[in-house]
């Protein structure tokens, strides 16, 4: 992992997010290097979505200085919008079109042209090993496929950083290992990935992990000093020691 | 633009790929004009009918010959005595009565007027209608046959009177009914489902994170609806025309300019129910309940608003199927103008506008 470069893609100081009276984001800062793996762990609640909101663009934060892929959030979102990719839990494929028309159909909202498109897709599909399933329904393909797709659709467009949304939600262990080797592969190529997981041996494939408790970052560096730091011999006893001190777990 | 051409590829797939909403748009319209139309249009065919003669003379005679040999009438039963008639109809077999009075001939000749009682069973209010004036039709013709033959001023006069709904209001007219329900259901329904599927799905999240700005993306979810719906209310039309009849009196293409207003407020509907539901079957129960069953009972497509309680006819107001029918009866069958439907067409559009205006404030809110 080549982090000597240490161009930093998403800069974060002081961020603050209220609805009303309560403060989902308190105070945030930090900063992602390019081409890293970012883990950004909490419980459910402690205002991981809201923050992935507004690094989106789809959100106005209330306060603080933020910018993604060195545009602003409050000015820039267009271009910011361009230079991400997205990917949730919900794998966000149309299930009734063809794996091709999936990828035509993203590539195209983010002005690709036609040409660049059947090119890229021949490559994608020949990578995955998914030629024979150009012109099948996402409906009639395995989970894993899905996954590993809807991956590669997020970064069809070649975004400076990806954000993933809890992308392995509900898949077992096997195709998990395999879905991080995307990631790291898209890591190599310089793509900066931003990730939540409830999984936290996954939050030892991350370079840094930060962890947030009621809208606080508690903690935040490599997984090895995490571990060292809280005495922990996984990152699942530091991620509970952390997150007994919330108030605001559902 | 190119971008914008994709999106619009993107969602005919999904329709035309969805059996349930292939049926709902094409199937639809036609099953319902036919349904409607034949319940209203059906000539009637051998309806089971009985006489109860006081008279038993030629001109009874005649008359009950005429009635049997149209093919709309089959005499199944004499009666003896008017109390026969409420155990006849309960029996149900029979659905109406004839009934000559005493001496019917010879009033005829002497009097030159003769009286015929009609009981029919009006449990079927609309059948019973239709077999009183399929009835009196004979007996016109009849009453001018022999005036003509027998050079007589006689004058036979049929009176009505209905079994079990003595209100019985004026036939209908379906297919403006239709083409509200119909450019309802597409429009506001299928759109605000179309919404809804791609929040449940999760890929209205890809879509928002996206360089397609919302306002791309609800253009790109209603335009082919908007089309879709343009087509139905043509076939409406066309076949109301073609099939049944219905006439066109007034200008076409403004009754087509009304259309298209009406289904952006059906479309807005949309697009304001999908900012209220999260999922495909909240925004289906929503268009059912708020849209569907008003759109049918308040709208004054089957029921006349003006024989409803007070305030069902306030409420109707609030409808907006209910203006449109308005604006189509009026173009369609009494042919007038826009300077007719003028004060119909604005409170169409102010309720457009007031719908778009909800579901920007409810966007805004949620993004804020």
């Amino acid at each position: 992992m080549d982090m000597n470069s240490d161009v930093k893609v998403i800069k974060v100081k002081n961020l603050c997010k209220k609805f009303g009276d309560f403060t989902a984001n308190d105070n945030l800062s930090f900063e992602v290097s390019k081409g890293e793996i970012f883990g950004f762990l909490g419980a459910n609640g402690a205002g991981k979505t809201t923050a992935i909101k507004i690094l989106c663009g789809l959100s106005y934060p209330s306060s603080g200085e933020i910018s993604v892929a060195g545009f602003d959030v409050y000015k820039q979102r267009e271009q910011l919008k361009r230079n991400i990719g997205y990917m949730s839990q919900k794998f966000s494929l149309y299930e009734d079109l063809t794996v091709f028309e999936n990828i035509r159909f993203y590539g195209g909202i983010y002005g690709l042209s036609k040409e660049v498109i059947h090119s890229k897709a021949d490559d994608l599909l020949k990578k995955l090993d998914l030629q024979h399933a150009r012109n099948k329904r996402i409906s009639s393909l395995p989970l894993g496929w899905k996954q590993k797709l809807a991956f590669s659709v997020a970064i069809f467009h070649d975004p400076e950083i990806v954000f993933l949304d809890e992308p392995t939600g509900g898949v077992d262990p096997v195709t998990r290992r395999q879905f991080w080797d995307l990631i790291y592969e898209a890591s190599r190529q310089g793509i900066t990935i931003f990730v939540t997981t409830h999984y936290m041996d996954e939050a030892e494939y991350c370079d840094r992990v930060s962890i947030m408790v009621d809208g606080k970052i508690e903690a935040l560096d490599t997984p090895a000093k995490l571990k060292e730091d809280f005495n922990a011999e996984d990152m699942d006893q530091v991620f509970l020691a952390l997150a007994r001190k919330a108030i605001n777990i559902e | 633009m190119n971008r914008f051409f994709g999106f619009l590829k993107k969602e005919f797939y999904h329709i035309f790929r969805d059996k349930r909403s292939m049926l709902i748009l094409f199937g639809m319209p036609i099953v319902q004009i036919m349904l409607f139309g034949y319940v209203i249009n059906t000539d009637l065919k051998d309806v089971k009918m009985a006489v109860l003669d006081h008279s038993k003379d030629e001109y009874t005679a005649e008359m009950i010959n005429k009635i049997t040999s149209s093919g709309y009438f089959q005499l199944i039963d004499n009666l003896e005595s008017i109390d026969e008639a409420d155990a006849v109809f309960r029996k149900g077999d029979v659905k109406l009565i004839l009934v000559f009075e005493p001496d019917f001939g010879k009033k005829l000749i002497k009097d030159s007027k003769g009286s015929i009682q009609i009981l029919t069973d009006a449990s079927d209010p609309n059948m019973a209608n239709l077999e009183v004036s399929y009835l009196q039709g004979i007996l016109q013709n009849y009453n001018i046959e022999i005036n003509k033959e027998k050079q007589m001023g006689t004058a036979i006069q049929a009176k009505s009177r209905m079994y079990f709904n003595s209100n019985l209001e004026s036939v209908f007219m379906f297919v403006p009914g239709i083409m509200a329900t119909i450019l309802m259901l597409v429009s506001a329904m299928m759109t605000s489902i179309s919404i809804a599927r791609e929040k449940e799905l999760g890929t209205m999240e890809i879509l928002l994170v996206s360089p397609l700005n919302p306002l791309q993306i609800i253009l790109g979810k209603v335009t082919p609806y908007l089309a879709l719906s343009f087509i139905n209310a043509l076939v409406i039309v066309g076949m109301g025309y073609f099939v049944f009849g219905v006439p066109v009196l007034g200008s076409f293409v403004l009754l087509m300019a009304e259309s298209i207003l009406f289904i952006f407020l059906a479309l807005s509907i949309g697009i304001f129910i999908s900012t209220v539901a999260k999922s495909q079957q909240v925004a289906m129960m929503l268009s059912m309940f708020v849209l569907m069953l008003p759109t049918i009972i308040l709208s004054g497509f089957i029921f006349p608003i003006r024989n409803m309680p007070l305030p069902l006819q306030v409420i109707s107001n609030i409808i907006p199927p209910k203006w449109f029918i308005v604006i189509l009866k009026n173009i369609m069958l009494k042919g007038v103008g826009f300077e007719y439907v003028w004060k119909e067409t604005l409170i169409l559009l102010a309720m457009t506008m007031g719908f778009i205006g909800l579901s920007l404030k409810k966007f805004k809110i949620r993004l804020q």
